[in-house]
């Protein structure tokens, strides 16, 4: 194990080079919808449980699947009265057992990435190998199902190893989610020196660490993304920052709690100053202009 | 390290679901369906009765609300029981007051415990729900099916011992085996509150026949809301009202949507938090909903 991870220079924030966004805009705003699929009795991992009753727990189980038969085309009757772009953490097989909300996004133009096989798979134990075929099958589901080249990746419930991100630039992804040091996109060294950068995604947003780990009511939680955007807009108007706001349709889009994000979104929406960009735009615009000069 | 070549395989990756319960659907590609009284907003209340033994077993886990402390737990033990002794009668009170109906599910344990509560309850005509035996008595696989059976079955012909047989079924916890939605259906119960992954009643296959799934909006109670979240009982008002709102606004003759709202006497009927009750109450009044049993819900569900 080592002490500190090395993925990234030291780069204190208010002295770096400027980050110009198209169209001079201040902030790249991105939603990160989770599409996911939980098995009701996926194999044992040795470090982490699936789920915390036994076999079956229809509790967890129960609560994801509302996600995907209620959940996510709420958010996307919601998402559809804005400008906003769309970039799935996707579950990759979800394109199989779901083919029909698959479908709903590429309807939209939504960008997908890997979010690994299932949710329930974890990385945790697997040698090089195995976690390379995993990435590579997760990124060979998305461009057969949605005829998109997979350039993005959050790990499977966020389980990595040493190697996950090295894995991944590898294979020819361009960005990673899966670090949350920064407002600003960053360039990631990895081991074979490919150009590979962190796109910001957030903990301190995402609707799951909200609601579920730290119990926020639902209108606050409208509050928090409007304070969110405020200072990153502020702090955009000197250096392009970026915020995402990462959901979970098991989670969001529930009656009593959609409403304070189409609230936020309906505030954030409202400045002119947003650019409403795919993470694959935001890395894209980062890697050719300032990956080079950071 | 590595893991077993197993892990890297992914049997049951197909379309639909990863099990034979259910088909896959979304809620708004659902057939019609139609609620007695033709609103399209339907609300079903659901007060959950409930004794918690004091020589909980916590198998195959501890129950939530249940036993805490080193045995005897006087403080959680008689905490619940005032769900029974005190809270459930100023539910009542605050039901008629509103003038709403509401279902009740009762563990068998509380039939037995309180006779006068068990008389009052039946005598209202109201629908009682089975609840299985007591909280500690958890359905699940190493029960084996003789045993879950007989579970079932005593929980079912307790609440028969003082009314009409039940229709319906909600899991202590809402912990199944993976045979309890069979053994349900083979005792002659309509329909399950168990399943929470849905906000509209639908068809759950047994190996005999089907049952009706009715999810409740588990995110909405009272106890997760403010026992579990620690959110202040305006809060719950606020969220309870929210869902209905936003259900409302969603809600067409050719798209129904439901609430299914669950409480229990042991958390809204503290004296500090009934007031959020009967504020809750006198909204669900105003929703422009039909109130609506889950034997009716169950029903319209059927004909869909």
């Amino acid at each position: 194990m080592k002490p500190a991870l090395d993925y990234y220079e030291d780069a204190p924030y208010f002295q770096r080079p400027r980050i110009e966004w198209p169209g001079g805009k201040r902030l790249a705003l991105w939603i990160a919808p989770n599409l996911e699929f939980y098995e009701l009795d996926p194999p044992a991992n040795p470090q982490r449980a699936a789920w915390p009753r036994p076999f079956p727990d229809i509790d967890g189980y129960g609560t994801r699947d509302y996600g995907n038969r209620v959940g996510a085309e709420r958010l996307m009757r919601v998402l559809d009265g804005y400008p906003t772009r769309v970039s799935v953490s996707l579950s990759t097989a979800l394109c199989i057992h779901h083919p029909e909300i698959i479908e709903m996004g590429l309807n939209r133009d939504w960008e997908y990435f890997s979010h690994g096989i299932y949710n329930t798979r974890y990385a945790y134990g697997m040698d090089e190998a195995q976690e390379r075929e995993m990435i590579a099958e997760s990124m060979a589901l998305i461009a057969e199902h949605t005829g998109q080249h997979c350039d993005g990746y959050l790990a499977p419930a966020l389980t990595h190893t040493e190697s996950s991100l090295d894995l991944f630039a590898e294979l020819g992804g361009l960005y990673t989610c899966d670090l949350f040091h920064d407002d600003q996109p960053t360039p990631i060294r990895t081991r074979s020196g490919a150009r590979f950068v962190s796109v910001p995604y957030s903990l301190e947003m995402n609707d799951t660490i909200v609601y579920v780990v730290n119990k926020i009511e639902p209108r606050r939680y409208g509050e928090m993304l409007k304070a969110h955007f405020d200072r990153l807009y502020q702090e955009g108007a000197d250096s392009g920052t970026v915020m995402c706001i990462p959901l979970h349709p098991y989670q969001v889009s529930h009656p009593h709690r959609i409403a304070a994000f189409r609230d936020a979104l309906d505030y954030i929406c409202g400045h002119d100053g947003v650019w409403h960009a795919t993470a694959r735009e935001i890395a894209r615009h980062y890697l050719d202009r300032y990956w080079h000069g950071a | 390290m590595s893991l077993d070549p197993s892990y890297l395989q992914y049997p049951k990756r197909r379309r639909g679901m990863d099990h034979d319960r259910y088909p896959f659907s979304m809620l708004h590609e659902r057939p019609p369906l139609r609620w007695p009284g033709g609103k399209p907003l339907a609300i079903s209340i659901v007060v959950a009765v409930e004794h918690f033994p004091l020589n909980q077993q916590g198998k195959p886990f501890k129950v939530p609300g249940g036993m805490t402390t080193a045995y005897p737990d006087l403080r959680h033990y008689s905490l619940r029981d005032y769900g029974n002794r005190v809270g459930i009668w100023r539910v009542l009170r605050a039901l008629d007051a509103a003038g709403l109906p509401s279902s009740f599910a009762i563990n068998a344990a509380v039939i037995d415990r309180y006779p006068t509560l068990a008389r009052t309850l039946a005598a209202r005509g109201d629908e009682l729900i089975a609840h299985g035996l007591h909280m500690d008595a958890l359905h699940h696989q190493g029960l084996g099916e003789n045993t879950e059976r007989d579970w079932i079955e005593s929980a079912r012909d307790a609440l028969a011992a003082i009314g009409p047989e039940p229709r319906g079924w909600l899991s202590p916890a809402k912990q199944q085996s993976a045979l309890t939605p069979d053994l349900l259906h083979e005792a002659g119960f309509a329909y399950m509150l168990d399943w929470v992954n849905d906000e509209l009643p639908y068809r759950f296959s047994t190996r005999k026949g089907s049952i009706t799934a009715i999810p409740l909006s588990t995110e909405l109670e009272d106890r997760f809301v403010m026992l579990n979240n620690l959110h202040s009982e305006q809060s719950w008002v606020t969220q309870v009202s929210d869902a209905i709102d936003w259900l409302g606004s969603e809600a067409s003759p050719s798209s129904p949507r439901l609430l299914m709202l669950l409480v229990h006497a042991w958390v809204v009927g503290q004296a500090h938090r009934i007031a959020a009750f009967e504020t809750l109450l006198a909204r669900i009044a105003r929703a422009g909903a039909c109130l609506l049993a889950p034997s009716a819900v169950a029903a319209a569900g059927a004909k869909s």
